[in-house]
């Protein structure tokens, strides 16, 4: 019996800074990982990753990262994932940066 | 301090140029970033987990003012005013823009630094002993050597393209402080028995997935024959090494299938080619480096002003006895600037903090930097009546902290803090554990310890090799933590063994604390090590104080 899919998000890095983004349904790329499109269908999940990959002058290292629906839409489930939606524990740099300003 | 000549100075400026028009490439959208990755690896710059990473090779740990300070204001302009110092004494900076690469390059150009060689399958950054040209045990300061590799590795046409990294380190004293078993070469200067200095040469120790302990191949090699022995063991590797598997590849794999005889027959006979091929050049240029090693002019003066301060001031007094190490010349000190204050993120150092170390070795140092594989910054050559003042100021600067060779003295990798590769964090827990033993008055009453943690079984934490290690994994998703013990980093190296099963992580530190307690309670005497009385009792009572059941109760 095949397991049931786990939903995702499309997550990369920002060609320029770096940073982590997220794919939204309108084909944007946000930093923020409740704005992304919640994929919950595998095929549709490989589409949109096909779309993103050939994103090459906007973003790198593409890839599909479990995620689950939540009250402020998707929210990661992997711990790695957590940390990538708020930056590094030492510092408020990163993301926690940009969101104290 | 080493000079770059024309040649040297017209090499990086050239690399800079080139790495300039490959972003502008890559932006412009004519290369893609499989075409790019390589490119920008060769240039030391990596995508991590938040940013990218500027990785930048400090040679063989030796810094000046001038370097320093330059590496300050990158830190301060292109970055977010701080630099991270690593075990393989390199400095990186975790926040560049991919545009503004080109340009701190460039900055580090201007005072004769690069990032060439720090990624890929090359000579890494020759490490030595961080005490190089200062210590008193040590036989002949090894940095000459070390940049005679440095040089002799550089684009070496032969050995880009090895198996896997490779990693040399080496040291003038017979004390081992630069890690030299756990090395893909480590070279450890010695006597023979006409009392001329060489080499032994160890080959194949290597941290990582598989990890090992180098062995001897050659227990005294003539200093004049460093190179060609060297030059012969790189090109045994690269046409034996396993390109066929990433897990495989390193020398130690080689050498471990192989067998140490084998490969020392191997080495020998190839020897016998390349040595014939080295017509003396390389020893005219080494005297030449040597030259540029000079030792400074060291002072003459008395010391009365550091014993009276000794005498009267318990803090100083703490430092001076943590933080001190023997020099070879009368009336002066090695000091080590702690980067690990409690608390603090281990190896990270501030443009203010650069900038004071900088000007302290301008003033009291003989402009003299260096940076150690346990992420801490030193003075190498201070005259002891120097030590108040320079004390003052790094009281000043948070930079005081008296706990080097300590329990909160913590090497750790950036761990999943800043790391794509990691498991875990490193960063929070050795934050942690320095905190804990802070509040808990007990670490001068531990006395000395190495614990080292890493965030995945890479091992650039170098936890098997710490006399407590920790290793972070990811346990279906959630953060774990696997003790070793036993782990030895000097000329009695030994890699540490598991414990048993792991922590998560709010159960690490009280894990860290029921061992300190355990060795509290069975050592023989306050002298008596972690390391010595782990070595006299075993295992047993410090599995006992982590795993039984009464001991599993948090002894919070
Ligand atoms: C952040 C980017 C880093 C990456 C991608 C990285 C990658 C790796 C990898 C893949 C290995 C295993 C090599 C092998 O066994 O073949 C390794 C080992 C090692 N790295 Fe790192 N590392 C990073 C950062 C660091 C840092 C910050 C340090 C120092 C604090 C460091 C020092 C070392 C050391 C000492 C080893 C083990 C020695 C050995 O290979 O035998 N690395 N690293
Ligand atoms: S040990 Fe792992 S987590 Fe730590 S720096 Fe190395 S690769 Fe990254």
């Amino acid at each position: 019996m095949s397991r049931p899919f786990i939903p995702k998000v499309v997550t990369a890095n920002a060609l320029l800074e770096g940073d982590v983004v997220y794919l939204t349904a309108d084909d944007r790329w946000t930093r923020h990982h409740h704005e992304a499109e919640l994929i919950e269908d595998e095929a549709h999940g490989q589409l949109r990753l096909i779309f993103a990959t050939a994103q090459k002058g906007v973003v790198v290292g593409a890839y599909l990262a479990d995620a689950r629906p939540g009250a402020n839409g998707p929210e990661p489930i992997h711990f790695r994932e957590v940390f990538r939606t708020r930056g590094p524990s030492n510092y408020r740099h990163g993301k926690q940066e940009v969101a104290a300003r | 301090m080493y000079r770059y000549n024309d040649f040297d100075e017209a090499f990086v400026r050239t690399r800079v140029a080139q790495f300039s028009q490959q972003v502008a490439r890559r932006i412009d959208g004519s290369l893609t970033e499989d075409e790019f990755r390589p490119l920008r690896l060769m240039n030391g710059l990596y995508l991590q987990l938040h940013a990218y990473m500027l990785r930048v090779a400090i040679p063989y740990g030796t810094l000046d003012s001038r370097k320093m300070r330059q590496l300050a204001m990158i830190a301060e302009r292109w970055d977010k005013g701080y630099g991270h110092f690593t075990t393989r004494q390199n400095i990186q900076f975790n926040w560049p823009k991919l545009q503004d690469v080109p340009e701190i390059l460039s900055a580090l150009a201007d005072v004769e630094m690069h990032a060439i060689q720090t990624s890929g399958n090359c000579v890494r950054n020759v490490t030595a002993d961080h005490f190089a040209g200062a210590a008193a045990d040590e036989i002949e300061d090894p940095r000459p050597v070390a940049e005679l590799l440095r040089q002799w590795s550089t684009d070496h046409p032969e050995f880009q393209f090895l198996p896997r990294k490779f990693k040399i380190a080496i040291t003038g004293s017979p004390n081992d402080r630069a890690v030299t078993k756990a090395h893909d070469i480590g070279l450890r200067m010695v006597r023979n028995e006409a009392g001329e200095p060489g080499f032994e040469v160890i080959v194949g120790g290597g941290l990582g997935r598989t990890p090992m302990i180098g062995h001897v191949v050659r227990e005294f090699l003539p200093k004049a024959d460093l190179l060609p022995y060297v030059e012969a063991i790189l090109s045994i590797y690269n046409e034996l090494g396993r390109r066929d598997n990433k897990f495989k590849a390193r020398i130690k794999i080689l050498v471990h299938e192989t067998g140490r005889d084998e490969i020392a027959r191997l080495v020998e006979e190839r020897f016998e080619e390349t040595r014939a091929e080295f017509a003396g050049t390389d020893q005219a240029l080494l005297a030449e480096i040597e030259r540029a090693f000079a030792p400074p002019a060291f002072r003459v003066a008395p010391t009365d002003a550091f014993d009276a301060f000794y005498k009267a001031d318990p803090v100083f007094r703490a430092w001076a006895d943590t933080n001190l190490a023997p020099h070879r010349a009368e009336g002066y000190a090695i000091v080590t600037i702690s980067l690990k204050a409690h608390g603090a993120t281990p190896g990270d150092a501030t443009a203010e903090q650069m900038r004071l170390i900088a000007d302290l070795a301008e003033t009291h140092g003989h402009d003299e930097i260096r940076i150690s594989h346990e992420q801490n910054v030193i003075l190498p050559h201070v005259h002891k009546s120097d030590l108040p003042a320079i004390h003052a100021a790094l009281s000043r600067a948070g930079l005081a902290t008296a706990n080097v060779g300590l329990i909160s003295d913590i090497i750790a990798c950036p761990g999943m803090d800043y790391c794509a590769l990691a498991t875990a964090r490193s960063i929070p827990v050795a934050q942690e554990i320095a905190t804990r033993f802070e509040d808990l008055k007990l670490e001068h009453e531990i006395g000395p310890l190495k614990l080292k943690i890493s965030g995945c079984i890479n091992a650039c934490g170098h936890h098997h090799v710490g006399h407590i290690g920790i290793l972070g994994l990811d346990r279906a998703g959630v953060e774990n933590y696997q003790i070793t013990l036993g782990g030895d980093h000097t000329e009695t190296a030994a890699i540490g063994e598991k414990t048993g099963p792991g922590f998560a992580y709010d159960e690490i530190v009280p894990a860290i604390e029921r061992i300190v307690r355990a060795y509290l309670e069975v050592r023989s005497e306050p002298a008596e090590t972690f390391l010595e009385t782990l070595r006299r009792v075993g295992h047993g009572p410090f599995k006992a104080a982590l795993y039984d059941a009464e001991g599993t109760k948090d002894a919070a």
